[in-house]
């Protein structure tokens, strides 16, 4: 089972290079408010997120993703299963 | 009162923006008369098209016109109904007749538009717990399909190989896979790496479907399209096309192997719940579909025109989508959407159409001005059009002064 806290270290990792602004990440960050990504680097980074955990994030699932922290739940999730 | 159409007002502005530094509109375009595949009317001038699809030019084919002619004539403007009721004539069986022998496949199905087809097919095969795997730059009708349907959606970066036999391998193997690829990609006029991608989704366990809209009647030897190029045409499952670029007219079709296909007449709704194509069409299409198959020599040409012309605009220090000429799309990458639609007006100017294409419908937030050829451009209207964009692209600074 995956630690949560490991999770978003990661995560927050992976956001380092498309991290453009440089915004403070928190689990109420937003990938599209906040870090204001296009779908153009939404999808480099899902990518980097898929590679890093071995899943798949379908776009249905990404369509219910807005923060973070959403984020670190749903890899948690789909690690699990 | 909320008004509902508010949501749009950053695109009013930016178009307000655009229209206020002087430029024409270049979504309001009308052709006054059409003279030839290659030839209209714009604006009172004589323009040279080079953003139709019109690829192979059989619009004013003479037997493809007197074919149409003589189906309004014997059947009626229209069928005023969906195929499965009152809206299957014999004209739209030999449609399908045509198609089965230009592909040398067991079954084929027209819808009314190429839209459909893809929308129809896509929702219908993908269902709940099934995958469709997609490329991130699919045409908008592959993403409606997609959104009207209930399976899972992946997506994978533009024809990389590896990001999708990674996909495909993450995927439970017993779950359904529909891959959805493009023979040729409509914005940069790029061609899929069919070989490898069909490859991998075999092994995988998933099936191929392949929109072939663009290379139809042009790529392959048979104009088959780009899986036959590549010679996997028999590992795809799925081909999906239109009438409405090479064929010249109107309309949309899946043709496939598989031996239960014909049940998707009955449970594809934009198949069933709509008017079928009109006689005049079905009558047109046929006729054009039977001359594609014998049209060697016109292919011919048309890689001429379009090696003639990337080459050339290369010379001239354009930048354009792609290395060399993969298909009958060449795109001249611009800078900006005002550079991009001064450069569109100045060319129309000069007597010259292409397609201005912006975002959503670009990768990567690109302005293009999109070029495709036609078999009936000849040899010398392609320096024709080189000589407009050199001038045009002096004029607005979108290539350096020699």
């Amino acid at each position: 089972m995956a630690n949560r806290e490991e999770i978003m270290a990661k995560v927050s990792e992976l956001i380092g290079p498309f991290n453009n602004k440089g915004v403070d990440l928190s689990a109420s960050t937003t990938f599209q408010g906040d870090l204001e990504w296009d779908s153009l680097t939404v999808m480099d980074f899902v990518a980097a997120v898929e590679d890093e955990f071995d899943i798949i994030i379908t776009m249905n699932m990404q369509a219910e993703i807005e923060t973070v922290g959403q984020l670190a739940d749903a890899v948690a999730k789909l690690m699990d299963s | 009162m909320t008004d509902l159409l508010s949501k749009f007002d950053p695109l009013i502005q930016e178009r307000e923006n655009l229209l206020a530094t002087g430029v024409k509109d270049p979504f309001s375009l009308v052709m006054e008369e059409v003279l030839s595949p290659t030839v209209a009317v714009c604006n009172g001038k004589e323009t040279i098209l080079l953003g139709t699809y019109n690829y192979m030019g059989m619009t004013f084919d003479d037997d493809v016109r007197q074919a149409g002619l003589k189906a309004l004539a014997e059947f009626g403007s229209g069928t005023t109904g969906s195929r499965v009721l009152n809206g299957t004539y014999s004209l739209h069986r030999d449609c399908e007749d045509a198609l089965k022998e230009f592909y040398a496949m067991d079954h084929a199905m027209v819808f009314s538009t190429g839209y459909q087809a893809n929308l129809g097919i896509i929702s219908t095969l993908a269902g709940k717990g099934d995958y469709v795997i997609l490329d991130i730059d699919s045409h908008a009708s592959i993403y409606d399909g997609c959104a009207m349907g209930n399976a899972e959606i992946v997506a994978f970066r533009h024809n990389d190989v590896e990001a999708l036999e990674k996909r495909l391998k993450r995927l439970p193997p017993e779950a359904g896979k529909l891959v959805v690829l493009e023979g040729v990609y409509s914005m940069l006029g790029d061609v899929a790496p069919l070989k490898e991608m069909v490859r991998i989704c075999k092994e995988n366990g998933a099936m191929v479907l392949v929109d072939e809209a663009h290379s139809m009647g042009f790529i392959g030897e048979n104009g088959r399209g780009v899986c036959e190029e590549q010679g996997v045409i028999d590992d795809v499952d799925f081909i999906i096309g239109t009438f409405s670029k090479s064929v010249g007219t109107v309309g949309g079709f899946c043709v496939s192997n598989h031996p239960k296909f014909e049940i998707l007449r009955l449970v594809c709704r934009p198949y069933v719940f709509t008017a079928s194509l009109p006689p005049s069409v079905m009558a047109t299409a046929s006729t054009s579909i039977r001359k594609l198959m014998h049209s060697g020599n016109k292919r011919a040409h048309l890689w001429e025109n379009s090696k003639k012309l990337h080459k050339g605009l290369r010379d001239l220090g354009f930048t354009l989508g792609t290395p060399e000429a993969q298909s009958a799309i060449i795109a001249v990458i611009m800078p900006d959407l005002e550079k991009g639609a001064m450069m569109w007006q100045a060319l129309l100017a000069e007597g010259l159409y292409v397609n201005l294409a912006r975002p959503p419908a670009t990768p990567a937030n690109m302005t293009l001005l999109r070029c495709s050829l036609c078999a009936e451009h000849t040899s010398e209207q392609v320096d024709q059009i080189l000589g407009m964009f050199e001038a045009a692209g002096k004029a607005v600074g979108a290539i350096q002064l020699k």
